[in-house]
């Protein structure tokens, strides 16, 4: 019930993915060239025209790297845990479980454990972790 | 002037200086793409937005896929069909209906409840040849599960059509609209693909508050059954008589609430001291899901052919008319019931012996309707 079906269209393009490790490479060489110029004297400026490309090109590549996955990820469809609670009417015994195929709101179940009465269906919800709020001053 | 030349010198200093001789061909791409901005700088917006597009369409095929698979899956598990349904599946899910005319407005009401009429008969009839091992319950939820597979079919045909056509035209206007709502319709999608699942587990779902407090009032009190598909409870509270109205379940079913209300008000004469109408209804971004509101009015949803009739027997008696209802977002409203939702009924059934004690006498008659979809909801 809880399981995420599994997608077909989830694989991330090959070809994207080449094109990302290039840039990548590529940046980091221009970082380590720069290393090299600023050791180099009156070369301080290119080391940091170099070492500019470089930060941009990793920061640029694993930027897009994230947002694939993340675009992956949000392709999946997520079947939430429902929950099924049954309490007993006589001695108000509770019982939760996981939904199952049939349940419905006011159904009639097992027997009570303690008192042999045929238990109720109360609630069937699905619980919702909420993510941390934004704070916004409203 | 000053500044501008500052800035040009400046500029071919930096690009001279660290790269000597080969500077020309910085600046030369410098003014290239400067150029090419301004000539072409509104289709490159218009080919990222059309990615952007693409990417959605990408994910709705997904989904609209997802949905057909589960409602092909569920009608082998739950109907046993002797042949494979696919094929008429695939049929029911380019169903349509024609709106009734209404240029001359007079009398829509009924032709829309008429061909609503129609249209649920044929996909009752449908459901029974596609799974004629499934029972009234089982047979009214494979009805919603193929409604939403059909909802999540029609969303993609609609992107898809605005989508192709903006490419066709390269028109940024049609490509702009259909970017600028698909946050929205993105939400939606993923409501209904999250309701599938609900639907063809016959699981309550948010939209099925109004019903859940109906239930939880009518339970252990005489049930009998009104047109059209719905439930009635006469129900003592607070020294009041109340009519409890709610779709029949546990099946997928919203009922006639309309029609209900109507039958019960002609039943006691038009002696109703008060409608209280609960329902769910679609919070505003920054409330809070299962907040409980209160004010006045017909409560309920769907085409308005149920509140038109509402009102009308209402006006007709003077019938007073409260609502209740039960905040929550379009993805809870149709996806399996919120945690908070269902706390909220407790908090809804306190609201409506508030009202009741507020608004009425001892020893009068009230009618209480929750409207929503009744799945996984009974009686």
């Amino acid at each position: 019930m809880s399981k995420a079906s599994s997608p077909t269209t989830t694989k991330i393009s090959s070809f994207m993915l080449m094109i990302i490790f290039i840039v990548l490479a590529l940046s980091l060489t221009a970082i380590i060239l720069a290393i090299n110029a600023w050791y180099t004297p009156g070369q301080e400026l290119t080391a940091g025209y170099l070492l500019l490309i470089g930060v941009l090109g990793v920061a640029m590549s694993t930027y897009i790297l994230f947002q694939t996955k993340k675009r992956m990820l949000r392709l999946k469809i997520e079947a939430p845990s429902i929950t099924t609670t049954i309490e007993c009417r006589k001695c108000d015994f509770k019982s939760i479980r996981e939904f199952q195929r049939g349940d419905y709101i006011f159904k009639e179940v097992e027997p009570c454990q303690k008192c042999n009465v045929n238990m109720l269906i109360t609630a069937i919800y699905r619980e919702v972790k909420e993510r941390k709020r934004e704070r916004f001053p409203f | 002037m000053n500044e501008l030349a500052t800035t040009t010198a400046l500029q071919n200093q930096l690009l001279q200086e660290p790269f000597g001789e080969y500077s020309w061909i910085l600046n030369i791409l410098f003014y290239a793409i400067f150029i090419v901005f301004i000539f072409y700088g509104q289709r490159i917006q218009m080919y990222i937005m059309l990615r952007e597009v693409e990417g959605s369409l990408y994910k709705l095929r997904y989904i609209k896929d997802e949905g057909r698979k589960t409602a092909i899956e569920t009608i082998k598990e739950i109907g046993k069909p002797q042949a494979d349904p696919t094929a008429r599946v695939d049929r029911f899910l380019e169903y349509f209906t024609i709106s009734p005319q209404s240029l001359d407005p007079a009398g829509v009401v009924w032709k829309l409840e008429h061909i609503l009429d129609v249209r649920d008969t044929r996909f009752k009839d449908e459901v029974k040849l596609m799974a004629p091992a499934a029972d009234e319950t089982q047979a009214n939820n494979l009805e919603n599960t193929l409604e939403a597979a059909m909802a999540l079919n029609y969303i993609y045909k609609i992107i898809r059509h605005f989508y192709l056509l903006g490419k066709k035209t390269l028109s940024l206007y049609i490509i702009m609209q259909i970017q600028m709502i698909l946050p929205l319709v993105m939400r939606e999608a993923e409501a209904y693909a999250s309701a599938l699942k609900a639907f063809a587990y016959g699981q309550p779902i948010g939209d099925g508050a109004g019903a859940l407090v109906a239930a939880k009032l009518m339970h252990g009190n005489e049930i009998r059954k009104i047109p059209k598909d719905c439930v009635v409870a006469t129900v003592p509270i607070e020294g009041r008589t109340a009519h409890v109205i709610k779709a029949e379940g546990p099946g997928g079913n919203v009922g006639k609430i309309g029609e209900a209300v109507k039958i019960i008000i002609e039943e006691n004469e038009g002696k109703i001291a008060t409608i209280i109408m609960v329902d769910a209804a679609l919070k505003l971004e920054g409330e809070v899901v299962g907040e409980v509101a209160e004010g006045v009015g017909a409560a309920i949803g769907g085409p308005g052919v149920d509140q038109f009739k509402i009102e009308e027997s209402i006006l007709k008696y003077r019938i007073p008319v409260n609502a209740v209802i039960i905040k929550e977002d379009i993805g809870d409203a149709v996806s399996p019931m919120r945690k908070e939702i269902l706390d909220a009924t407790d908090k809804a059934i306190e609201r409506i012996k508030q009202v009741i004690l507020e608004r009425t006498k001892e020893g009068d008659r009230v009618i209480i309707a929750g409207a929503g979809n009744t799945i996984g909801i009974s009686p």
